[in-house]
């Protein structure tokens, strides 16, 4: 911290990376917007690196797995019971498997890329993807519920059971609000702003060991070094967080699942 | 790499509200994710549900085995400890009845040596007596004759008389028995 704030002091020439630089320029620009960007081709690159790595994994299926077998397996376990399982429970949280799924290994990998040199660059550090995730689960989540129970659903899910009916008109606006409309945007805003935030420390120690370097004074070349090692420390901690959150995005919708199928026992 | 980042960035661009997406990423998003759901739901999910469907059998036939093969082994083992306990009733009882006849013949062979040792002590008690009989009645006749020979000769006048020899032979003797108790006082 002491290192990171020691070029602010020297002031002038050095200038911290901000929101603009997350906007890379497009590597194939066309229209009126950006263009193909570098996130667009890493989307692309997930789905086949996922695609393939578990095909691999699934293609020789043996009772005593491989090493291969067993790796895809452990994955495809830990959503499967870890995740599905253990929140949806029951005889048909078997359905929602494949999205959820696809949902930890999609986030997963797209978070990952940020802690792989080179690449570096988290796909959900912009808020298009993220909104797009959480939409598709906040339209599944409703459809299952209104599947189940019916337009029912809507009551179920907005007006809680043995409340008095005088706290009523308090509790379902907020419950309306809570559950509808604030919930899709947490749900993508906590995936898109703790990856945003991330990619910033990244990016801000990177910025600041080359001003560091470039410097004249030898102390303050030999601060880079501090800097490194909180920027190491930071991109330790990003690595886990973006796993982290690749769970938490999974185990929200399964639990939001769990909310819509059993809504009457809520 | 940071540091490529961050040259490629050009500065000065206008302030981009971050919240505000790019609609050709979310589309990329969107499509993207749908052939992974397509490919996940088609090929993956099936083939990994397949094998732990087989997997799951196998395991409970396995338990099946397992567990069949557990009874038959306890089943075995009680059997082996039914015979064992058998075996060693079966050996006390045959040391119980060594150890009785063993204690029987003892005491029979007591019994019949106790005897036998009577016998011969009773034996050797009567031969002994008559012994001293025969020696008495012997010595007692040769010690009057020698006694009277003595006395005869002595005197010089015969002893004959049978009746007075004896007398006097019987007189000395019981003479001789006083002397001897009184010294035996």
């Amino acid at each position: 911290m002491i290192a990171l704030a020691l070029p602010a002091q020297d002031s002038g020439s050095f200038t911290p990376p901000g929101i603009d630089e997350m906007h890379l320029p497009a590597i194939l620009p066309w229209g009126a917007h950006d263009g193909f960007s570098k996130q667009m081709l890493l989307v692309i690159l997930s789905v086949v690196i996922i695609a393939t790595f578990f095909i691999l994994a699934a293609r020789k299926q043996q009772l005593v797995p491989g090493k291969l077998q067993f790796a895809g397996e452990m994955a495809y376990g830990f959503v499967r019971n870890g995740i599905a399982k253990d929140i949806i429970g029951g005889k048909d949280f078997i359905k929602y498997v494949p999205l959820l799924f696809s949902l930890f290994f999609f986030i997963l990998v797209n978070n990952i890329y940020g802690a792989i040199p080179v690449i570096q660059l988290p796909t959900f550090s912009h808020v298009g993807g993220a909104y797009v995730m959480a939409g598709i689960v906040y339209f599944t989540w409703i459809i299952i519920g209104i599947k189940k129970n019916g337009l029912k659903y809507f009551k179920l899910a907005t007006v809680p059971s043995g409340v008095p009916w005088y706290i009523l008109p308090i509790v379902v606006p907020i419950e309306i609000i809570s559950n509808f409309l604030v919930r899709p945007v947490t749900h993508s805003l906590r995936l898109f702003a703790t990856m945003l935030a991330g990619h910033l420390i990244v990016m801000l120690a990177g910025s600041g060991i080359e001003f560091l370097v470039m410097q004249e004074n030898v102390l303050l070349k030999g601060a880079s070094v501090l800097v490194l090692v909180g920027a190491v420390a930071m991109y330790m901690l990003e690595a886990l967080i973006m796993a982290l959150q690749a769970y938490v995005f999974t185990l929200l919708t399964a639990i939001y699942i769990e909310g819509a199928l059993h809504a009457d026992s809520h | 790499m940071n540091q490529l980042i961050i040259s490629a960035a050009t500065e000065g661009e206008a302030k981009s509200n971050p919240l505000v997406p790019n609609v050709w990423e979310m589309g990329v998003v969107l499509v993207g994710f749908a052939v992974l759901m397509y490919i996940v739901v088609k090929f993956v999910v099936p083939m990994f549900e397949k094998t732990f469907a087989e997997r799951a059998e196998a395991i409970e036939g396995g338990i099946a085995k397992a567990e069949a093969a557990q009874a038959e082994a306890s089943a075995a083992l009680e059997e082996y400890k039914q015979q064992l306990s058998d075996a060693r009733a079966e050996a006390n009882r045959i040391r119980e009845e060594a150890r009785a006849e063993g204690a029987q013949i003892l005491a029979d062979l007591k019994a019949k040596a106790a005897a036998e040792s009577a016998r011969i002590t009773e034996q050797a008690h009567a031969a002994i007596e008559s012994e001293r009989q025969a020696a008495v009645v012997s010595l007692r006749s040769e010690v009057g004759t020698l006694a009277t020979t003595l006395a005869g000769r002595i005197v010089g006048e015969a002893l004959t008389d049978d009746q007075r020899a004896a007398r006097v032979v019987d007189r000395f003797l019981a003479d001789l028995e006083t002397q001897s108790a009184g010294a035996a006082k």
